[in-house]
């Protein structure tokens, strides 16, 4: 079949869906964790009871991962309505309201569906879609990911098809021309490296797609592979095409299972299709995709370690150069990009350069997504244009801080990233501003901490996070992180000196210097800029053994306010994993600090007509009669 | 090891006979057969592919999705990542270890439960995130931890 042909085929399937009544409800990973699949049950179940013919249709994530689980009713001459947080018990009502009669349920309504199609669907009753610019998610949330002729009926696999009529140069000229930055971290001009890898001498050439996604509060691949796999295959084989490559693999990593289904189904239908495999589409050009699956080591995701790790080796990295354009994969050039950077490359190629140029700052093109996580209300996923402040993604995208809790600081680019303080909240996303600030891009994760995070426990929990997930292999790297590490768990326990800080920094400066890959010398970030932007709770630590935020457990205590404890209610004694609660009923309640596991049971069970059980740091905060049984 | 065992693994060696950089896939293919990677099984994949036994257990020693020892029943991971962090991982953390007597990396006595802990599931809106053997579960509180693991049978 040509390609015409397979398009009329795909929108004739997709028309006739839209000219039906059905249901989309998001299955992604996050909404299966908030408990999508009983709802999708409890759908099915409930549209046979009553023997309703309608489609339910599992789509992937639209972002709005705080409202899953997401159902939307597209219902035939009328509108599409978005509904939230739908348990199964909801489901009957919605089916009886919307399907069945016209009621639609607007109390347990998020808003309505619009666009689609040739514009990015949106919700315009939330207002974070007039910052929104969806290039990458576009579809997400929308199309099936395990059907190819959504996919291909939204725009799907145009690039591709012009790209074939390209010459290669042709397309690597697009690529520079669009400004496109490699989307995993360091920002690398993509059409760069596309140029320097097409230009190296060996054969064959390969082609890796990193999806291994390894800093923790990210989740941008994994949603963009379970919603809409097809636009990364698009972008590795006009990869392939203009390296002249026929070999590619996307390397997974191990924890997104679902990922990785929805990956080998898109593959298999690709296949199918003719957009993969021999002669494709006709042009004479033959493209293989294979997934590796991870293993579970953050620093597989260094570009060196994952190429071992697909050559089936230890994953470790290795110094460069050669760069894996000249020398990659067993020692063939190889064109490695993350998954953001290939999806965006069908539309460049589509809509051209200039198009995509327009968009951005003068030296940050296109769309930057980002996970939004931690204290933040809209908790999911956003896609700005580059130069977007993060103020405006944290507050009228994501909604701000729950419980009117205070901002403290947005942690970015996971653990080589560094946390910035509100004063840098009108800072813009892009790479260059990022980095001034002493953070950086990243992939895209950011997680928002409040006035209950401690600072000095997140920058130990990043030092935590590098030293164990170090390889070992340079010296500055295993120990380097380890010697930080130690310092840091001295603060946090109350035993620090203020001499450590000048030590950290001179530690931190070295470690950047002296590791070898990227690991190590990004990991001191988090200590610089936390000690850079909040260096008083440092001190507060070392002074006076106080944690501002009431977090590290070794500097504070739990004490129940006498003058507010119900001497009726039992609550905390009975709870209490360790008895360390005495009092008889009728009595005020005590707790022996020497039993105190400090777990905060006591503290979430208190009723909150009370709210008698409180946190005190120092811990010489105690009257003086509890405080003499402290060790 | 049983020989059924060996059956299987040699199964799996036999897809992979012949290609290029295949250790890791096999070796994950061995854990997700039998739920760890017996010394049985380092050697035999040793002696039918010609790679020495070293080699092969330094990777399946480094990396966190294999394991050499035998794993319980249901798999209990609980997400440490930053976000979950932030939001009170730690504390589901030592509520899971005291409700199973284990540390993390752990297996009960009875081999029931492993207990893990995991960078990040990638669900991070929904943390804190426990995922039980392949069910995911967001939002999670002490009490939930509880519950999620006292209903595994
Ligand atoms: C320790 C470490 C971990 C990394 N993890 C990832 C990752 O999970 N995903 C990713 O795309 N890039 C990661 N990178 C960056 C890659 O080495 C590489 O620069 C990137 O994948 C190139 O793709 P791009 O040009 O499209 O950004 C990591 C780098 C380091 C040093
Ligand atoms: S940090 Fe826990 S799921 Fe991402």
């Amino acid at each position: 079949m040509t390609f015409q042909e397979l398009q009329n085929r795909a929108k004739s399937e997709w028309e006739a869906l839209r000219n039906s009544t059905y249901i989309l409800i998001g299955t992604a990973t996050c909404g299966r964790a908030a408990g999508a699949l009983a709802t999708l049950e409890a759908l099915e179940k409930e549209l046979s009871r009553r023997s309703i013919e309608v489609k339910t249709i599992q789509v992937g994530c639209m972002g709005l991962c705080y409202a899953e689980p997401l159902v939307t009713i597209s219902k035939l001459d009328s509108l599409r309505i978005v509904y939230h947080n739908v348990t199964p018990e909801l489901v009957p009502r919605l089916i009886e309201g919307y399907i069945m009669s016209d009621d639609p349920c607007l109390e347990l309504a998020l808003g309505i569906l619009e666009g689609g199609e040739e514009e990015s669907p949106y919700i315009p009753e939330l207002l974070r879609f007039e910052h929104e610019l969806r290039l990458v998610l576009r579809r997400c949330g929308y199309i099936d990911p395990k059907n190819i002729n959504h996919y291909i009926a939204n725009g799907g696999y145009n690039g591709l098809e012009k790209a074939l009529k390209l010459q290669p140069e042709e397309i690597i000229e697009e690529v520079k021309g669009s400004g496109l930055r490699g989307r995993g971290g360091a920002g690398f001009p993509t059409g760069r490296k596309w140029e320097s890898c097409r230009n190296a001498k060996g054969e064959p050439k390969y082609v890796v797609c990193n999806a291994d996604e390894g800093d923790p509060g990210a989740f941008m691949d994994r949603v963009v592979l379970e919603s809409d796999p097809q636009q990364v295959i698009e972008g590795m084989i006009i990869a392939g095409y203009a390296m002249s490559a026929k070999q590619g693999y996307v390397y997974v990593r191990a924890e997104y299972p679902l990922a990785i289904e929805c990956l080998q189904t898109a593959l298999n239908q690709a296949k199918e299709m003719g957009f993969l495999g021999d002669n494709i589409l006709g042009s004479g050009f033959s493209f293989h995709i294979e997934i590796a699956k991870g293993a579970g080591a953050f620093v597989s995701g260094e570009e060196t370690a994952l190429m071992a790790a697909v050559e089936g080796k230890m994953s470790t990295p290795r110094p460069r150069p050669p760069y894996p354009a000249q020398a990659g994969l067993w020692g063939k050039p190889t064109l490695l990009n993350n998954v953001k950077t290939f999806a965006n490359v069908p539309l460049i190629i589509q809509r051209g350069a200039d198009w995509f140029s327009s968009i951005g700052t003068e030296r940050s093109k296109g769309t930057a997504v980002f996970t939004l996580a931690g204290k933040i209300n809209n908790a999911g996923l956003a896609e700005v244009p580059m130069g977007t402040t993060l103020r405006e993604l944290i507050y009228d995208i994501g909604g701000g801080i729950p419980n009117d809790k205070a901002f403290k600081a947005v942690q970015i680019g996971g653990p080589s990233g560094g946390c910035l303080p509100a004063s840098l909240l009108d800072t813009p996303i892009d790479y260059d501003s990022l980095r001034e600030a002493g953070s950086m891009m990243g992939s895209g994760g950011m997680i928002v901490m409040d006035e209950d995070n401690c600072i000095v426990d997140a920058a130990r929990f990043f030092l935590d996070f590098t030293t164990r997930e170090s390889c070992g292999k340079c010296t500055m790297g295993r120990l380097g992180t380890l010697q930080m590490h130690e310092t840091l768990e001295d603060i946090v326990a109350g035993n620090g000196k203020i001499e450590d800080l000048d030590l950290l920094l001179e530690l931190a400066e070295d470690v950047k210097a002296g590791s070898l890959c990227g690991l190590g010398r990004t990991a001191p970030n988090p200590v610089l800029t936390t000690m850079r932007y909040f260096r008083d709770e440092y001190e507060a630590h070392i002074l006076e053994k106080r944690c501002p935020a009431l977090v590290c457990s070794e500097l504070i205590a739990y004490y129940i306010l006498p003058d507010k404890c119900d001497r009726g209610c039992e609550h905390c004694v009975l709870t209490c994993p360790t008895e360390a609660i005495k009092g008889e009923k009728g009595e005020i309640k005590v707790i022996d600090q020497e039993k105190c596991s400090k777990c905060g049971t006591c503290l979430e069970v208190c009723p909150p007509e009370y709210n008698a059980v409180v946190k005190l740091s120092p811990i010489s905060l105690l009257p003086s009669k509890e405080k003499g049984e402290v060790k | 090891m049983v020989t059924v065992e060996l059956d299987k693994v040699d199964e799996i060696i036999d897809r992979y006979v012949g290609e290029e950089g295949i250790l890791i896939q096999l070796l994950l293919d061995i854990q997700s057969e039998l739920n760890w990677i017996p010394k049985e099984a380092l050697e035999r994949i040793s002696e039918r592919l010609k790679i020495p036994v070293s080699q092969i257990y330094r990777i399946a020693s480094f990396y966190k999705a294999m394991s050499l020892t035998p794993r319980g029943r249901h798999i209990v991971n609980v997400c440490l990542g930053t976000a979950c962090h932030v939001r009170g991982g730690p504390r589901i953390m030592d509520r899971a270890k005291q409700i199973l007597g284990i540390d993390a990396g752990e297996t009960t006595p009875d081999m029931k439960f492993t207990l893990e802990r995991v960078n990040c599931l990638g669900c991070c809106a929904l943390g804190p995130v426990v995922v039980v053997d392949r069910d995911y579960h967001g939002k999670i509180t002490p009490a939930k931890v509880k519950e999620i693991i006292e209903t595994c049978d």
